[in-house]
C-alpha cells in the first residue's frame, strides 16, 4: 500500500472517528462511514492541507469513497 | 463579559454611519478590524483614530473580482478572520412599476451576492477552527416589506434566509451566523429629515427616540462575542420597538 494511501486512511479514520479496519477502498464517506456532507467538504480541506495541494470543487465532488481520495491524491499530490 | 481581545474582524461598509460604530465597538473591546469600503481616504482617516489593530481594505462590492478578494486580503492582513460583519448596503428606492432592472441588480449585487460570497469565503477556515462569527446587517424592512423599496426589502429578507440557512450548516463546528436588523437609526440620512418628516416617524416608534449607531454597534458586539455562542440563524431587531416580531 502507498503511503499516499496510508495517510489519507489515516486521516478519514481520525476525522469521522471510525476504526481504521472499516476505512478501505471501497468505502464511501457518506454511505458507510457515516459522514455528512459538511463532513466531505472538511476532508477533503484535511487532504488539501496534508498533501499540499488544491482540490478544486468539481474534483472534489468525484471525490465520494476512500479510493476516490487516494487515487486523485496519487495522481495530483506532489 | 462580551470580550473581543485577540479576535479578528472584517467590517465591510466601515466609512458609513452604523459600520463605522460597528468597527470602533468591536476595537474597543480588544479586537484587530479590517476596514472596508471604496472610499480609501475615509476608511484611512478610521483608521487613524482607532490606531493600532486597525487595517485599511478597500473594495468595491459590486464587482465580483474584488468581493472574492476581500476576505483572503484580510487573512493575509490580520492572520485569520474570526468575525465577518456585512454591513455594507446601498438602496435605489422607486416605486415598483419604475423599479429599472439595473436598481434591482445593483442592489442585489451589493447587498446580497457581496454577503453571500463574503460567507463564503469566511466560513471555510472558520469551520477548520471550529469557532466563528458571521453577522449580517439586514432591515426591519426586510420583515415588513416598505412601499418604494422592493429592491432592498427583497435583498434585505434575502439575507435572513441566507444566515438561517448557513447557520444550520455550520452550527455544529462553533460558528454562528446571524442578522441584527436596525429601526430608524440617525444618520447624515435621517439628518436630512424636515421635522414634520421626523415627528411622524417618531409616532411609531415606542422608544420616541431614533436609534444611534452605537445601539446597532452595540448588538453586533454581543452577537461576536464568546457569550453569544449559543444563539444562531437569529435576527436581531433593534428598532426602539417599532416592530415587535
Ligand atoms: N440607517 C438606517 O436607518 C438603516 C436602517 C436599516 C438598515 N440599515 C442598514 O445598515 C447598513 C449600514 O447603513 P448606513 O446607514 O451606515 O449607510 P451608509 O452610511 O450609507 O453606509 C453605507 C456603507 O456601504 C458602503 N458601500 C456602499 N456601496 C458599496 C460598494 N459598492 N462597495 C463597497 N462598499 C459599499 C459604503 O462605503 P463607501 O461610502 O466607502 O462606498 C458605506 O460605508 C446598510 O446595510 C443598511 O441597509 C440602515
Amino acid at each position: 500500500m502507498s503511503e499516499i494511501a496510508d495517510q489519507v486512511k489515516k486521516i478519514v479514520a481520525e476525522h469521522l472517528g471510525v476504526e481504521p479496519a472499516k476505512v478501505t477502498e471501497n468505502a464511501s464517506f457518506i454511505d458507510d462511514l457515516g459522514a455528512d456532507s459538511l463532513d466531505t467538504v472538511e476532508l477533503v480541506m484535511a487532504f488539501e492541507e496534508a498533501f499540499n495541494t488544491e482540490i478544486p470543487d468539481d474534483a472534489a465532488e468525484t471525490i465520494l469513497t476512500v479510493g476516490d481520495a487516494i487515487k486523485f491524491l496519487e495522481k495530483n499530490a506532489a | 463579559m462580551f470580550d473581543l481581545s485577540g479576535k479578528t474582524a472584517l467590517v465591510t461598509g466601515a466609512t458609513g454611519g452604523i459600520g463605522g460604530a460597528i468597527a470602533k465597538a468591536l476595537h474597543a473591546q480588544g479586537a484587530t478590524v479590517s476596514l472596508s469600503g471604496t472610499r480609501k481616504e475615509a476608511l484611512e482617516a478610521l483608521a487613524a483614530e482607532l490606531g493600532e489593530r486597525a487595517h485599511v481594505l478597500p473594495c468595491n462590492l459590486g464587482v465580483a473580482e474584488e468581493v472574492e478578494k476581500l476576505v483572503p486580503d484580510a487573512e493575509a492582513a490580520m492572520g485569520q478572520v474570526d468575525i465577518l460583519v456585512n454591513n455594507a448596503g446601498i438602496t435605489r428606492d422607486n416605486i415598483f412599476m419604475r423599479l429599472t432592472d439595473e436598481a434591482w441588480d445593483q442592489v442585489i449585487a451589493v447587498n446580497l451576492t457581496s454577503a453571500f460570497r463574503l460567507s463564503r469565503a469566511a466560513v471555510r477556515s472558520m469551520m477548520r477552527r471550529r469557532a466563528g462569527r458571521i453577522i449580517s446587517i439586514t432591515s426591519i424592512v426586510g420583515v415588513t416589506g416598505n412601499a418604494g423599496q422592493g429592491n432592498y426589502a427583497a435583498a434585505k429578507a434575502a439575507m435572513i434566509g441566507m444566515s438561517k440557512s448557513l447557520a444550520q450548516e455550520v452550527a455544529s463546528r462553533g460558528v454562528t451566523v446571524n442578522c441584527v436588523a436596525p429601526g430608524f437609526i440617525a444618520t447624515p440620512m435621517t439628518d436630512a429629515l424636515n421635522e414634520k418628516q421626523r415627528e411622524s416617524i417618531l409616532k411609531a416608534v415606542p422608544a420616541a427616540r431614533l436609534g444611534s449607531p452605537a445601539d446597532i454597534a452595540n448588538a453586533c458586539v454581543y452577537l461576536a462575542s464568546d457569550e453569544a455562542g449559543y444563539v444562531t440563524g437569529q435576527t436581531l431587531h433593534v428598532n426602539g420597538g417599532m416592530a415587535m416580531i
